[in-house]
């Protein structure tokens, strides 16, 4: 009964938030929208067991994702009003769309049920969690079975790292940059001069 | 009253539904467009780790981080083709992207 009622508020304000995201005026509501369905997401995977993955999704997507998106929409100077117009023009293809798709996934998972073979067939059973909790336990496969994964995956965030910086980097000619190669290749010849001077001539 | 599999899937179905749906209503809204994105990709996560839950396997859930991660970088690398593209055009707006058409 409280596992209905919790997974009954935390659907109703996942769904809520998510048209929340969508419908907002302003898109700094639609963020604030989002890290509201991700706190919910959150809370709907510690009802599935799934503690670890929860806390993920609120470290990383209410802690880095949400707040790259906060600074985006509040560094650019964007005129989103402008950028409403014509909104309702694609509203009801995207409503048609959006029901068509509902009904075909409302269909499929009613009448779905998982076969005996997926049932018999578990690749890593999930363990007692009164013995080895949830963490332990992804820990376990994946930096054993799931190592090679577990590294593609940390070259892919360098990559986007990598990536990020170049496409938002900019040399502007006005800004005064220490040139650390220029003064590290400076030579005292180049720059100094040593002059004999006899006394009582001057240099010039 | 039980809470059974098949609650949490038409759940993530219809999260994935609004987030094809804000595609659409805000076709004109890269950022929205982007934030449409993510919501799809928890709806893929529910999806994941549902499976993972009442099946008891695993692997559903280390293959939700993977795509968490995978999310993580889109999101960064589309924000800053957005701040570059707008560095350069001064709007976000999709029809203005249009530079490579020709």
């Amino acid at each position: 009964m409280i596992e209905a009622v919790f997974f009954y508020v935390f659907a109703t304000v996942l769904v809520l938030s998510a048209i929340g995201v969508i419908t907002a005026r302003n898109p700094v509501h639609s963020v604030l929208f989002l890290i509201l369905a991700f706190f919910n997401a959150a809370g709907l995977f510690v009802m599935l067991g799934a503690e670890f993955i929860a806390m993920i999704m609120v470290i990383v997507y209410v802690g880095a994702v949400a707040v790259l998106f906060l600074f985006v929409v509040m560094m650019l100077d964007i005129n989103f009003a402008e950028l409403r117009k014509g909104m309702m023009k694609h509203a009801p293809v995207g409503a048609l769309v959006g029901f068509a798709l509902l009904a075909e996934f409302t269909w499929m998972f009613k009448s779905w049920s998982p076969s005996s073979a997926a049932l018999n067939g578990v690749a890593q059973p999930i363990p007692d969690q009164a013995a080895i909790s949830n963490t332990h336990a992804l820990g376990e496969i994946l930096y054993t079975q799931y190592v090679y994964l577990f590294q593609i995956s940390g070259l892919i965030l360098l990559v986007a790292m990598v990536g990020a910086i170049t496409l938002t980097l900019r040399r502007r000619p006005d800004s005064r940059r220490q040139s650390v190669a220029g003064q590290i290749s400076r030579r005292p010849e180049d720059v100094l001069k040593v002059e004999k001077i006899t006394s009582g001539t001057g240099v010039f | 009253m039980q809470i059974g599999m098949a609650h949490f899937l038409v759940l993530s179905a219809i999260l994935f539904t609004l987030g094809v749906f804000g595609i659409f209503l805000n076709r004109r809204n890269v950022i929205i467009i982007l934030m449409s994105i993510e919501l799809i990709l928890l709806s893929v996560t529910i999806n994941l780790v549902t499976f993972s839950s009442y099946l008891h396997d695993l692997t559903g859930q280390v293959f939700s981080m993977f795509i968490l991660t995978v999310a993580a970088a889109e999101a960064a690398i589309g924000l800053a083709v957005l701040v570059s593209f707008f560095r350069n055009k001064s709007s976000i707006a999709v029809e203005d992207i249009s530079s490579l058409k020709g």
